[in-house]
């Protein structure tokens, strides 16, 4: 018997907009506990909420970047239920009119390409933090994350194995990052996934008793988890027993799902359209402009740097990656640097110092113009490679200027053809033994002689121009 | 409709109330005269008809997005029945 | 008891502005009459030291013409559901206790900036649930007019302050006759304005999409006045609107003549006490008299409004209620074993009966199964009342109906038939249902000398309407000078 998994995601992405949905408290990430927040998103009583114009806008460019429908007139409804994470019992979320509805993801493995349709997707706010302090035997409620806003992207059951997961994943990440409403960072909370699966004979359609799994903070763990559980769904049929339908907690140190008991598995929630908010009406002229400002995406633009600049699928793939790259990329090249030059300092030295010093691209002090004055530096034949190198890195942590920290450490290239040949002179003068060595047929030999001229130059000269000079020198 | 201590006990867990017997006993009746008399509303024919939750066309009550410095978190935990200097406790809480 | 307890809330910021009298000598006068109706039981926290610091900072500044609005000095009460930033607020409920917001709602705000000094909190029914004040968690509020009966509910404290002339006016809530009731049953005037024109932020919600705070006090100018100082959109209450503020006062001439009242005649059938039918079909007269025009229709609707209103106020305050479980504020019950344990007890023990009752049925109203046929069909009925409101302000300007089935009850009388109590709110439910602006004023006594209330329903926005056609019926009318003070039947 053959079998098929099908599974179906809930994503939950916390936007990046500057204050929380219902009132004005930051979303930085961290503080302490319960400093940053207020009556509002601590549940006091008398307090109203009142939506974030910019959450709104976040979610909409979100839907639309998805392949949605926008639900032009949409509300908010109460989801009620009682947790100490919760301050007001209820959590103002979207059931009957979310924002977007009937999207779809195209994606592609190794094995397919498909489309990943989307139910909806809603705005929601976030609940607090539950911290159990053994030493008192009490749990905290933190409530800084309280009214953190939320999207809710709801997939069908389109998926058929970890991969499509995997690779559904990283283009939603995309997507969103591109659009600039979410940083996306599973480690951080600001993407969390619950994966929905259940197993059938293959060729069958209907849908099998479906498990929901939660706890899955990292791609790796989604892989295994579904791995995991669709084996033991099908070991349990295999076996005549039933799967029952059940929320399960994946186990990272344990390899494995576990029920979550406690979990009430048929919670009634008594949606009702929530009072204290009246609805939202986005007009054709609002989507028109916020489609307008969509960038272009990923996918898009690594065609568009393959064609236009001639890169590799290879480094337009690493480029488009993030949307702080692509920015600074374009930026550089609009600056009048090379497409292919650019390409290769940020593939190589930036992404090199961005690893060592723990940096993402957004936090770089460098900027596009510096990196296009170092590139003109060379291209004018000013400094060499070499030199460039050890120059990019010293302007990197502060983005200190490129030519004005060449001429302050006296780095310009030494052009002068008439000391270069001098200077050769010197090198062969003093290595006659070597010089005879090639000319008894050590090819080798010239690049040390090289490197002694360039040693002599202390670096400074254009190798090209050194080899040249030791080629002619050499009769070559 | 006919209510039953049954649903009372639905919906009281659902409101995280616990009702002594006799007091449950007496509340199932007074719901159940209560909601006969909401019953009256099916007489009224009201298909076609938008539910309306809010009674005026107000629409897109929006807020810039500029933070404003958060309270003082003594204040906040000031009324807590129990708490420390930095949350709220409650008994521990089942994952 | 001092005469200038007497004064209109106008009538004493003018003396205050002149001069003649301090707001400390008001509000000691206040606080000694308060000390003297003790036993009405009105008042459930009293601010005395802060009122009178208060009213010296005040005095002096309106002796610099820092102050110089109508109402600067003038003495007031605020219900317990309103927030008031360091002061006990407890919605007169067991597990609220000790809760003292760390702010003051908006419409405190505004009366603070405008030099209100406020005397303390007032006693209502539990979260503002109930018709008479004796769900209090303090006890009930005795009728300054006859301390055997109800003051009404659930703003009793409040109107019962007023009518003793224990304050000159007060803020009370109104989510289904809450103000207006309890202002007929004292004999005093009340208003519960268009909803949305006085922001929520900061009363303690029972049902959102139909609570109000509005103003009781002696006559329809006061109230005006008040609503002038707090009406006006809030940036913090999503729900309140943009509407002009501060030309209600200004509005009140008096002129009614082609103003057309509307009588339903559904209003006046049976279940309405002939006495109270007779002194509020009389408002009719005394206004026809001074140019306005009768016109009757009828109004079946009403019917419907008392079910619609129950399902759409329970359903929201479960919700609304559902954060009142001893982890963030107020009483915590002892004895638990674990948390679910903790959420039972605190709300079972901290709740009274009314308020579990309908906690219960508003859960029961929005839970699986039964959504559709309750709380759905409410709001159905709901978008049916709001259009034969409007049917009816196309032939009218006004609707004039009364506001309770008979006057005050005898205390005890109420609580046995919940249902029967909730069929009394028929007149006033409608107007919350409808958002309209609503106002109680006194119109008469029946024989036992209790007061008789007439309701004056406007169209939406129509304050300033209802308020002049008060205005000018109090100005050919005497019954809101009456007070029980001399004739309390102690």
């Amino acid at each position: 018997m053959t079998w098929e998994t099908v599974i179906g995601l809930e994503t939950h992405v916390e936007l990046a907009t500057k204050t929380k949905i219902f009132c004005s408290c930051t979303t930085e990430f961290g503080g302490a506990p319960n400093t940053h927040c207020c009556p509002v998103c601590t549940g006091m009583p008398g307090t109203l909420p009142v939506v974030n114009r910019q959450v709104v806008r976040f979610a909409a460019k979100a839907g639309l970047a998805l392949n949605c429908e926008i639900t032009r007139y949409n509300k908010f409804d109460r989801k009620n239920y009682f947790y100490p994470d919760l301050p007001k019992a209820y959590q103002v979320s979207q059931l009957y009119l979310p924002i977007a509805r009937n999207g779809r993801v195209p994606i592609k493995t190794e094995s397919v390409e498909k489309d990943i349709r989307i139910h909806e997707l809603h705005m929601e706010e976030d609940a607090g933090k539950l911290v159990h302090d053994p030493w008192i035997d009490q749990t905290k409620c933190d409530y800084n994350r309280c009214g953190v806003p939320l999207i809710e992207i709801v997939t069908e059951p389109d998926f058929r194995s970890a991969d499509e997961v995997i690779a559904y994943l990283e283009k939603l990440k995309s997507t969103l990052e591109y659009l600039g409403v979410s940083d996306c960072k599973m480690q951080e909370g600001s993407l969390r996934c619950d994966v929905n699966l259940s197993v059938r004979p293959a060729g069958s359609t209907e849908l099998g008793t479906r498990t929901e799994m939660k706890n899955l903070n990292s791609f790796k763990a989604i892989s295994r988890a579904i791995e995991y559980e669709a084996r033991r769904q099908i070991e349990l049929i295999e076996e005549g027993k039933r799967v029952v339908q059940e929320t399960r907690r994946w186990d990272d140190n344990k390899d494995a799902t576990f029920s979550m008991r406690s979990k009430e598995n048929a919670q009634d929630y008594r949606y009702f359209p929530e009072p204290d908010i009246p609805p939202l009406e986005l007009s054709q002229e609002y989507l028109e402009q916020l489609r307008a400002e969509q960038p272009e995406m990923a996918e898009a633009r690594k065609a568009r740097y393959q064609e236009q600049y001639g890169l590799p699928e290879y480094d337009a793939g690493i480029l488009t990656s993030q949307k702080a790259l692509v920015d600074f990329f374009e930026e550089t090249v609009a600056l009048g640097a090379p497409a292919k030059e650019v390409s290769n300092w940020m593939l190589g030295d930036m992404m090199r110092r961005l690893k060592d010093e723990e940096l993402e691209p957004k936090d770089m002090k460098l900027t596009p113009a510096n990196l296009a004055k170092l590139i003109k530096l060379i291209a004018d034949g000013k400094i060499n490679r070499n030199t460039a190198a050890k120059v990019f890195r010293a302007i990197f942590p502060d983005n200190a200027d490129a030519e004005e920290y060449v001429k302050a450490h006296g780095l310009e290239q030494v052009n002068d053809a008439g000391l270069v040949a001098q200077v050769v002179e010197k090198v062969f003068a003093a290595n006659e033994a070597a010089v005879a060595d090639y000319r008894a047929g050590n090819q080798k030999v010239m690049g040390f002689l090289v490197g002694q001229v360039m040693k002599e130059l202390k670096g400074k000269a254009d190798p090209k121009a050194v080899n040249q000079a030791v080629r002619e020198k050499l009769g070559g | 409709m006919k209510i039953t201590t049954e649903m009372v006990d639905y919906i009281s867990v659902l409101s995280r109330l616990k009702l002594p017997q006799e007091e449950k006993e007496k509340m199932t009746g007074e719901l159940e005269q209560i909601i006969a008399y909401m019953d009256t509303l099916n007489a009224l024919d009201t298909s076609g008809v938008e539910p309306m939750s809010h009674v005026f066309p107000v629409k897109n009550v929006l807020r810039e997005d500029q933070v404003v410095p958060s309270f003082d978190r003594a204040e906040l935990l000031k009324n807590a029945p129990k708490a420390d200097e930095e949350a709220f406790l409650v008994p521990k809480t089942v994952e | 008891m001092n005469e200038i307890l007497n004064l209109t809330a106008l009538q004493l910021g003018e003396a205050i502005r002149k001069g003649e009298v301090s707001p400390v000598e008001a509000a000691r006068a206040a606080l000694e009459r308060i000390e003297a109706t003790k036993s009405d039981n009105a008042f459930v926290a009293l601010t005395a030291q802060a009122a009178l610091q208060r009213a010296e900072e005040v005095g002096k500044k309106i002796a610099a013409g820092e102050l110089t609005g109508p109402l600067a000095g003038v003495p007031l009460g605020i219900k317990d559901n309103i927030c008031t930033r360091g002061v006990s607020t407890t919605c007169a409920s067991k597990i609220l206790t000790g809760f003292e917001p760390p702010y003051d709602a908006t419409l405190v705000e505004k009366l603070n900036a405008l030099g209100a000094v406020s005397l303390g909190k007032l006693n209502m029914d539990e979260f503002a649930m109930g018709s008479t004040t004796e769900t209090s968690f303090y006890g009930p509020t005795h009728n300054p007019w006859d301390a055997g009966r109800v003051p009404g509910g659930s703003s009793g404290g409040a109107a019962a302050a007023v009518a003793a002339r224990s304050c000159w006016y007060a803020i009370g809530s109104d989510t289904g006759g809450s103000i207006r009731q309890p202002a007929a049953y004292c004999g005093v005037t009340g208003i519960k304005p268009t909803y949305g024109t006085v922001s929520r932020y900061g009363l303690i919600a029972y049902a959102s999409s139909l609570d109000q705070m509005g103003p009781l006090a002696r006559d329809a100018a006061d109230c005006a006045a008040v609503l002038d100082a707090v009406m006006g959109k809030d940036p913090r209450d999503g729900t309140s609107l943009d509407v002009p503020a501060g030309n209600l006062l200004a509005g009140l001439t008096g002129d009614v003549r082609g103003m057309k009242i509307g009588i339903p005649a559904d209003c006046f059938g049976d279940g309405l006490d002939p006495e109270v039918k007779k002194s509020v079909l009389a408002v009719a007269d005394v206004l026809r008299a001074r140019g306005a025009e009768i016109v009757e229709f009828t109004f079946p609707v009403m019917e419907y409004v008392v079910p619609t209103y129950y399902i759409i106020a329970a359903a929201e305050a479960s919700s609304n209620l559902s954060r009142f479980d001893g982890v963030k504020y107020g009483w915590r019950a002892e004895g638990y074993e674990d948390l679910t344990d903790l959420y039972n007890r605190t709300r079972t023990e901290g709740f009274g009966s009314e308020v579990k009752r309908r906690i219960l049925l508003g859960t029961f109203v929005l839970s699986s199964g039964y959504y559709d046929a309750y709380y759905k069909k409410a709001l159905q009925v709901k978008g049916l009342i709001k259009n034969a409101f409007d049917d009816a302000f196309g032939k009218c300007d006004l609707m004039l109906t009364p506001v309770a089935p008979t006057t005050a009850p005898k205390m005890g009388e109420s609580l046995s038939d919940p249902l029967q109590m909730y069929l009394s709110d028929i007149y006033t439910v409608s107007v919350n249902l409808a958002g309209l602006p609503g106002l109680s004023m006194p119109c008469g006594f029946d024989s036992k000398g209790m007061p008789i209330g007439a309701q004056l329903i406007g169209p939406a926005l129509g304050e300033a309407k209802v308020l002049n056609a008060a205005h000018a019926f109090q100005l050919d009318t005497d019954y809101h000078k009456q007070s029980p003070v001399g004739k309390e039947a102690r």
